[in-house]
């Protein structure tokens, strides 16, 4: 039987309700208010009395309102057609709901259940499965769906029968499996699991070996980041987390796409929703929206719903990590997320820690950050959950808990500043303060060797030597005067600026520089080196100045070029010339 | 108020603060509105029957006697055709002598339009100020402020937008007004003929500060019924948010509880993005778009106000004076509209991207000019020039007092341009250049 009680107590979204029976620390429950049910889940519990956040305004609600335990946590609702929806933070399809004006207690379906979806078996009867293994698959657009083992069985199960090559709906019968008593259990196509568990079912998790290629020269070439690696990008408003998120979604080469957007813009994600069923991803030739799932919590939407969205995104993109697709989390922004749980924790009288937030923030953060990584299935294949996700600390400064909390977990790290979006120079990565850990990972330099080429890392890090120089001289210059530094200052700054504007500096809005090809980036890089290790000999710094403004010129031509067209070529040429006068 | 059967007078409170009294009530919802001995209260927290309510107008002079009466319902306001050239106050009563407005009870705050259900904004709001309409153009569902210091004159600027905007109806819902400031928003739309679709909401000095609270949500809910039913354009201007956010502190500190950022509450990020995000453009064609104000001190905007404001609103106009020629601007560097690109070129001549960036980039070369003569530098031909455009460009476009159309606001650029530099200075498009130089 249902645990249920009454509600005693309100302030704003959190609730105390007397319970007459057994409560679990994060337990769904419903609030009847007049016939109206509200979703809410239990954050606290203290004797008969259970303190529970409300998904949904709590306008009206009053004392002795009846509310039902639901026995089982926020769950998401895993199956074909998850991509090209458009989810709310509590998985209800934005989509189908009628209304203007989003409805308390309306609970949309995740996923149609009328559809039919072609299945065709890879598993046999009589095979062993355990959680997880591939039953069989459904084209879900163009990506091989996997239908599995659903991830809450436990142990060893043999398939009695398999469904036979058809279309099905995703409540029908695909699979029955027997378990090591002889109990049999169905399968469909469509499983629930609970957003805040992990979800298992993997061999291994081993360090991230390759990269993520997301066409953004500042990150691949610079700061890569590994496939299922972390990373965050802070940085004040105006400075373009959202513009470079947005860029990656479009171009990062992954097979699947979670976007959170979490208490951010509504104009934001109606960019999303105009714009990706349009663009075409230039790798498989299909539309964006169609390996795209959009997650969208805005911040007028309930906060408490905010911080489940974070989870509904991670749980989603686990699920399809499972199939052994390559995964790209984006949240935007974390620090919505963290202010939901310090309005909560605020509610709730707790003992506050920096800034208010809660004490346990840190370790919060991490435990999400690690649901992320590159994992080896029972089968062998690999699957991977990339994440980045954005934080806006208050003010702009990087010393606030969520940032300094992000950065403990996170192992890429996207500094933006305001001085480069001040003057224009986008993406605002500042080159000197972000850094990946995985330019260190031994793996990852092997892995670099081999795609790239011989070395490759080193000349990354002397490409970033060549700035941190540069703004060394560049502040001398700035003291002393122009004419009161040696020539050799100037030469260092103008490399510098070489490799600012043609490395760093890239274009989201070109629609050839927006993305740039490993192999573009790594002739790039090489290009730039070159120019950067010649020796010059120039008479006054006004020389200089000029003759490294006109490479730039030609240089950013090139970017604004096709790759090795006979227009880039053209370029290249004249670069030489200029280059060889001066020698 | 209408009255209610099961209404039942208490006369013991348990608790007073400054800002809310304590009593033991029961059936009591959350969110409902109350009488306190005659003043307006609204319930914010309930723990079994004890109620805790905050008194709007302040609990000064209240005994632990005193009536408490609930109403059974939030705080609404009467929505019709009716509400058009009314000045209200912060709980929809008349304050210009006329009748109450009848109509459609509406309660305020109420939800928000579905995310999947919006429109992108695509429409442009001319202005006729150079500082907006060139650099930082307006789209209709855009939410952008005005961040300034208190001596600037912001009002007079937003009254001036608001008026010029081909806008259905304009809601200003003023918080923590001067009585001044009233009486000029007042004195401005009568004399530009325009009251008929003007509404005002306003709390001045003069009233409680807790008061404002209930300002932006019955301007956003009177806008809402415009925008929706009506498919209307509605423009709404919110003067001042900083004042509206101080408000929100008195009551957090009021109910004990623990201040985040300067002394503000730890929601202050999703109050103020609940009023924000009102903006909307909606598949019908009608639109809200809001203009606020939010004061600095002393132009600080790491302060939590214009901070997590910078985070919610779709860019921000900066005001400053400027030096050199002692007008009013719009400060081309710091201000930003985020959704301009969604109208330039597109609703506007096709050199206006090219003359906005141009010209902007021009007058930070001059600024650069001029750190130079401090330095005690010597200044190039290119930089005296520059420094000539920037006195020219700072008068006859970034001023506030300019009202042009946008493509006379294009040829002043081209105008100038051609006065002080060579084309090869400016690094427009050749096309560009051929087309317009010689205009």
């Amino acid at each position: 039987m249902k645990t249920t009680g009454k509600v005693t107590g309100i302030v704003s979204n959190l609730v105390t309700v007397e319970v007459d029976g057994p409560v679990a620390q994060n337990e769904l429950c419903f609030i009847d208010l007049d016939g109206t049910k509200l979703m809410a889940e239990v954050i606290k519990v203290n004797g008969a009395n259970a303190s529970v956040q409300v998904y949904e305004s709590t306008r009206g609600l009053k004392v002795g309102c009846n509310v039902e335990f639901e026995g089982k946590m926020l769950e998401v609702t895993l199956g074909p057609g998850l991509l090209s929806s458009n989810y709310d933070g509590l998985q209800d399809n934005l989509a189908t709901m009628e209304d203007v004006f989003l409805k308390r207690g309306e609970y949309t379906p995740a996923l149609d259940a009328d559809k039919k979806w072609d299945f065709s078996p890879i598993a046999k009867v009589a095979d062993k499965v355990v959680a997880a293994d591939w039953l069989g698959e459904v084209k879900e657009g163009w990506l091989p769906h996997k239908i599995m083992v659903p991830f809450s069985f436990e142990g060893e199960y043999t398939v009695k029968s398999i469904a036979s090559e058809g279309s099905y709906t995703i409540n029908d019968t695909i699979a029955v499996l027997t378990d090591s008593k002889g109990e049999e259990h169905k399968v469909t196509m469509c499983q629930k699991w609970p957003v805040k568990v992990a979800i298992k079912g993997y061999k291994e998790k081993p360090r991230p070996f390759r990269i993520m290629e997301t066409g953004v020269r500042a990150i691949d070439t610079f700061n890569p980041i590994a496939e299922g690696g972390t990373g965050f990008i802070p940085g004040p408003f105006g400075c373009g987390k959202t513009v470079i998120q947005h860029a990656i979604a479009k171009q990062a080469e992954a097979d699947v796409i979670i976007m959170a957007a979490c208490g951010e813009r509504a104009n934001e994600v109606v960019e999303i929703f105009k714009e990706f069923p349009e663009l075409i991803d230039s790798r498989t030739g299909r539309k964006l929206i169609e390996r795209t799932t959009i997650i969208c919590n805005t911040s007028n939407m309930p906060v408490a719903a905010r911080e489940a969205s974070v989870y509904t995104a991670m749980t989603i993109g686990e699920y399809y990590r499972a199939m052994g697709l390559k995964v790209l989390l984006l949240a935007d922004s974390t620090s919505r997320w963290a202010q939901a749980l310090r309005e909560m924790s605020n509610r709730m009288e707790e003992l506050p820690g920096a800034d208010a937030f809660p004490v346990d923030l840190s370790s919060i953060i991490s435990n999400f950050y690690s649901r992320a990584g590159i994992v080896v299935l029972n089968n062998g294949q690999t699957g991977s959950v990339t994440f980045l996700g954005t934080v806006s600390p208050a003010g702009g400064n990087l010393k606030e808990p969520v940032t300094e909390s992000t950065k403990k977990c996170a192992r890429c790290f996207y500094a933006l500043s305001q001085t480069r979006a001040d003057s224009k120079r986008y993406p605002a990565i500042d080159p000197i303060d972000s850094y990946s850990k995985y330019l260190e990972y031994p793996e990852m330099e092997e892995f670099f060797n081999e795609k790239m080429e011989q070395g490759w890392v080193s000349k990354v890090l002397a490409a970033r030597n060549i700035t941190l120089r540069g703004k060394e001289a560049y502040d001398q210059i700035n003291i002393l005067g122009d004419d009161g530094v040696p020539m050799e200052y100037h030469l260092r700054y103008w490399k510098s600026e070489l490799v600012d504007f043609i490395l760093l500096q890239q274009d989201a809005f070109d629609n050839i520089d927006c993305q740039t090809p490993l192999k573009r980036q790594e002739y790039m890089l090489n290009l730039v080196l070159d120019i950067c290790n010649k020796d010059y000999h120039f008479e006054r710094f006004e020389k200089c100045v000029s003759f490294f403004k006109n490479l730039i010129n030609i240089m950013r031509q090139m970017n604004f070029s096709e790759f090795q067209s006979p227009e880039f070529e053209k370029y290249k040429e004249q670069l030489q010339k200029t280059v060889e006068n001066v020698l | 108020m209408s009255s209610n059967v099961f209404q039942r007078i208490y006369t013991k409170l348990e608790a007073i603060t400054k800002a809310t009294v304590t009593l033991r009530a029961e059936g009591v919802s959350n969110d409902e509105l109350a009488s306190v001995a005659g003043r307006l209260a609204q319930v914010v927290k309930i723990k079994k029957d004890l109620v805790t309510l905050q008194v709007f107008a302040g609990t000064e002079g209240i005994p632990t006697n005193a009536e408490v009466e609930f109403y059974g319902e939030p705080p609404a306001l009467n929505v019709g055709e009716q509400l058009s050239g009314r000045f209200l106050n912060a709980y929809g009563e008349p304050i210009d002598g006329g009748p109450k407005v009848e109509g459609e009870r509406r309660y305020i705050g109420g939800p928000s339009v579905n995310p999947f259900k919006r429109r992108q904004p695509s429409e442009l709001i001319p202005t006729g100020i150079a500082g907006i309409d060139l650099n930082n153009t307006l789209v209709s569902g855009q939410k952008i402020p005005f961040f300034a210091d208190p001596d600037q004159p912001y009002n007079q600027v937003m009254a001036d937008v608001a008026l010029r905007a081909d806008v259905d109806k304009i809601i200003l819902g003023g918080m923590g007004l001067s009585n001044d400031d009233y009486l000029y928003f007042k004195q401005k739309f009568e004399d530009a003929g325009a009251l008929d679709k003007i509404i005002c909401f306003v709390n001045t000095t003069e009233q409680p500060p807790v008061e404002r609270l209930l300002i932006p949500d019955m301007a956003l809910t009177a806008a809402e019924y415009f925008a929706v039913d009506k498919n209307e354009k509605v423009l709404v201007l919110l003067t001042d948010m900083t004042l509206y956010a101080d408000a929100l502190s008195i009551v957090s500190n009021r109910m004990d509880q623990i201040p985040s950022k300067d002394s503000m509450p730890g929601s202050l990020y999703s109050d103020l993005a609940k009023i924000y995000e009102k903006a909307v453009q909606l598949p019908s064609g009608g639109s809200i778009t809001i203009i606020a104000v939010t004061t600095l001190n002393d132009g600080d905007i790491t302060h939590a106000i214009p901070d997590n404001t910078g985070y919610i609103t779709e860019g921000q106009l900066y005001l400053r004076k400027d030096t050199d020629t002692g007008k009013i601007i719009v400060d081309p560097f710091r201000s930003l509209s985020r959704l301009k690109q969604l109208v330039i070129n597109k609703k506007t001549r096709e050199d206006h991207s090219q003359v906005m960036n141009t010209g902007v980039r021009l007058f930070a070369d001059a600024a650069n000019a001029k750190t130079k003569l401090e330095n005690g530098f010597d200044l190039s031909d290119y930089d005296l020039r520059c420094l000539d455009y920037a006195k020219e460009y700072s008068n006859r476009l970034l001023s506030i007092d300019v009202n042009i159309k946008i493509d006379e606001m294009l040829d002043t650029g081209w105008e100038l341009f051609r006065k002080y530099f060579k084309p090869e200075e400016l690094g427009i498009k050749q096309s560009m250049v051929d087309k317009y130089w010689n205009r």
